[in-house]
């Protein structure tokens, strides 16, 4: 398949975007940072920042948008494309990763040596010999007073239920735009996306029953993992439900083909990170 | 024809400052990187010198000991993440189409966003130097609980690193989708520049480990500011679990620092030997085997902290075994040399005192792989000596000497070799100078980032100090003998050295602006 200059690879020219990413995400960054040492204005920068964020985001993707609605991008930029964003999600993994890695390290070493076990054993004797708790913990400082269980039954089971659907309706979705059923593909993208705000609203109605019940992420170490672990999950799930959101908007607009809607399979492939980062979270966190 | 495709390619660079800003060229972004990367190597080399200067002499002189732990922590971050990294993209990002015969990156105005947030990043890194409390000063680990004891760098720091992570994971997913899409007809894997197939193996380590980070640091900022309890015992956590979720990163990272100058080495060996590079087969998996191997590894650094019998006995044995790749790249480098034309110009020089001298830290390595014996060594000069031996002389060796290799090519102009000689002898002199006594104090028992030690180790801090400067004023050769090549006037031919082989040798010195379109046809490894 040799490529000649009738089927050149599309290299974009003079990028602005990318230097306004930059200002937004120094803006947001130290504005958070002065935020947290206590100086004034720390949160209007930083929301400052977020804002010129949102403007590169949206500039960005649009005139991405634009050239593929405009047929520049063929089946070579596609490849770069799908590549780049299979990668990506192998980085967010790796993010969870370390989180879950955090989540196996408290359980199943440092809370049992804390109580006695293996190396800790002098830990437990002179510090705290009186801890006794195993899972979950608010460790033996008695953090936050409250050893609340977040159980599996029934909001998390029941938002179990909402992911894994909205897997199949977004697998629907994408079966809908290979055949070329349009209102099929948008009713199946509305199905995810209603859905995948559900999923977000539930998981906020579970940390309110959370908080109320004491559970906070000062809590100790359950509590620490549990809340940045289901909190980034939340997070993504988030994003995701807008990606997929414009998605729809852009189907509404007439774009995609049937050959061609690399767009909406990125976030379909988002969306089954999400969910089965979801699964792992499930299992892990709440059931065991 | 597609009119857009084919003005795009007749496209020259746009006229100004604003060239640089808003480019998506490869090579103007490699240009960035390297000249980032050059500033950055002077502004971590005099935090060093400052280091230096303190430990001439026994007791205090110069500083105080909290400037000093700021010293040593800011000039591992900004030599880690703002020298040897941004080079390596910036050789990467100027060679790695060519030698594929690709257009240009994949993802080109996310290769601009790569580059662009760096100067950000530091600016707020350095900037924490100047603030109340002072830049961090728990060394570049950033354990806890001592890293969560600063001043209000902390966030900073913190969010530095998110950048950087950020930058570095989407200039390897550009490298990966690069090579994985753009590769020219004929350019099979097993037909790549050992550079090229060292930069893709690095670049997966990049996109596996460098989120770790960022949850590991994100961790440190809550277990701060938002009380969360990962790294305190009393919550049920534990500070030894930062190092682990530190380490899995960091070992895969000390990999990352190094593969790709193995790539460097690779190309510029067989060049000055005339001889095609031995065991190149062997070569590919032997980088793959020390990528992979990487990952189960990491405790080694952390063999007093605290582990199980069996956590140690493992961890010592994989270490071990990363010899045996190891040996395998040396074995062939060496294996090219033998009998082969050599000549010792300027990359050739660097490159065999990288094998020599990036051996005598792998050795070192082997030592403080050995569980009983790191307890000794543990946090002495020994350990010192040993990861600068492979990143000076290793790694950096390893970017100048591709630097060297490549700057005809880039600047279409001959660098000054007399001065190129001077510039490889006197930095090799004074970095043994350097390096070499830190091996004896260790082992006599120096503990690192103190800044005062015993007098019995005067001697030989000594000596290391006046390494240190003689070697640090010995790099002011490198952007002069830059400079002269870019004002120079000996012109350079394409293939600027008779034995080298490679698409970059048969475009013209220095490339246009846009190479290969249409793309080359390749039809063996030799080109």
């Amino acid at each position: 398949m040799a490529r000649t200059a009738k089927n050149a690879y599309h290299v974009p020219h003079a990028a602005t975007w990318p230097m306004t990413g930059s200002v937004g995400l120094t803006m947001l960054f130290a504005g958070f940072a002065w935020h947290l040492n206590g100086a004034a204005l720390g949160s209007e920068l930083m929301a400052a920042g977020m804002v010129v964020i949102i403007v590169m985001i949206v500039g960005w993707f649009g005139a991405v948008v634009a050239e593929s609605e405009g047929g520049v991008y063929k089946r070579w930029e596609d490849k770069s494309f799908r590549l780049g964003m299979a990668w990506f999600i192998f980085s967010e993994v790796m993010f969870f990763a370390a989180f879950f890695g955090a989540l196996f390290y408290a359980r199943s070493l440092s809370v049992p040596w804390l109580l006695g076990e293996g190396s800790g054993a002098s830990t437990h004797e002179f510090l705290w010999s009186d801890y006794t708790e195993l899972w979950p913990t608010n460790g033996p400082g008695d953090l936050g007073e409250s050893d609340f269980h977040m159980g599996w039954w029934p909001l998390p089971f029941i938002n179990t239920v909402i992911l894994l659907t909205s897997g199949l309706t977004v697998t629907w979705a994408h079966h809908a735009i290979k055949q070329n059923h349009r209102q099929q593909f948008i009713a199946g993208l509305s199905l995810t996306v209603g859905l995948g705000f559900l999923f977000v609203f539930l998981q906020g109605v579970e940390y309110a029953e959370a908080y109320h019940a004491g559970l906070k992420l000062s809590s100790g170490v359950y509590g620490s993992t549990f809340f940045m672990l289901t909190g980034f999950h939340g997070l993504h799930v988030t994003l995701g439900a807008i990606m997929l959101s414009v998605m729809l908007a852009r189907a509404l607009r007439g774009h995609f083909t049937k050959k061609r809607h690399f767009a909406f399979e990125a976030a379909a492939w988002y969306w089954h990170f999400v969910d089965v980062v979801w699964l792992g979270l499930f299992l892990f966190v709440y059931i065991l | 024809m597609n009119a857009h495709a084919t003005t795009a390619h007749h496209h020259g660079p746009a006229p100004g400052l604003l060239r640089w800003v808003t480019t998506t060229n490869h090579k103007d972004i490699g240009t960035l990187y390297l000249w980032f990367s050059l500033l950055m190597f002077f502004i971590g080399g005099s935090m060093a010198l400052v280091v230096r200067a303190e430990l001439f002499q026994p007791g205090l002189q110069i500083v105080d000991p909290h400037f000093f732990n700021q010293m040593t922590t800011m000039h591992a971050l900004v030599m880690i993440f703002g020298v040897v990294m941004p080079a390596f993209v910036g050789l990467a990002n100027w060679m790695v189409p060519i030698m594929i015969g690709a257009p240009d990156m994949a993802l080109p105005r996310m290769n601009n966003w790569s580059f662009w947030i760096l100067p950000f990043a530091f600016t707020m890194l350095i900037g924490t130097l100047f603030m109340e409390g002072g830049g961090p000063s728990a060394g570049w680990t950033l354990y806890p609980p001592l890293s969560l004891q600063g001043g209000n760098s902390l966030p900073f720091v913190i969010f530095a690193i998110h950048m950087m992570g950020a930058s570095s994971i989407m200039g390897a997913i550009n490298i990966i989708a690069t090579i994985m899409n753009l590769r020219a007809p004929g350019m099979t894997y097993m037909r790549m520049p050992l550079f090229v197939w060292t930069w893709f193996i690095t670049a997966y380590l990049l996109i596996a480990v460098m989120p770790v980070l960022a949850g590991a640091v994100t961790m440190l900022l809550t277990d701060k500011f938002f009380a969360t309890s990962f790294f305190s015992a009393a919550g049920g956590g534990d500070p030894v679990m930062f190092q682990h979720i530190f380490w899995f990163f960091g070992h895969p990272e000390v990999y990352i620092l190094i593969l790709p100058a193995f790539g460097l080495v690779s190309e510029v060996i067989p060049t000055f030997s005339r001889k095609p590079l031995f065991g190149y087969d062997s070569m590919v998996y032997a980088t793959a085997s020390i990528a992979f191997l990487s990952f189960i590894v990491w405790a080694h650094h952390m063999f007093t902290v605290g582990m199980p019998l069996a956590g140690e006995l493992f961890f010592m044995f994989t270490t071990m075994l990363i010899a045996v790749p190891t040996g395998v790249k040396v074995f062939n480098w060496v294996s090219t040399m033998w009998r082969g034309a050599m000549t010792f110009e300027t990359p050739m020089l660097f490159a065999l005192g990288f094998v020599v001298m990036f051996t005598i830290g792998g050795f070192s390595g082997l030592m403080l792989a050995m569980t009983p014996i790191d307890f000794q060594y543990h946090d002495t000069y020994f350990v010192v000596a040993h990861f600068h031996y492979v990143l000076v002389p290793g790694a950096l060796f390893g970017i100048i000497s591709g630097v060297y290799y490549w700057l005809p090519k880039w600047t279409g102009r001959h660098y000054n070799e007399t001065l190129g000689k001077w510039h490889f002898w006197l930095s090799t002199f004074f970095v043994n100078l350097l390096f070499f006594p830190m091996h004896f104090v260790g082992l006599a028992g120096m503990p690192r980032r103190i800044p005062d030690y015993a007098v019995q180790f005067a001697d030989f801090n000594a000596i290391a100090t006046i390494g240190a400067f003689g070697f640090g004023f010995a790099q002011i050769l490198l952007p002069v003998i830059v400079v002269m090549s870019i004002l120079g006037r000996k012109k350079a031919p394409a293939r600027v050295w008779e034995g080298a082989h490679g698409l970059e040798w048969t475009l013209s010195s220095p490339p246009p602006y846009h190479s290969f379109s249409p793309q080359p046809v390749v039809r063996s490894r030799i080109i």
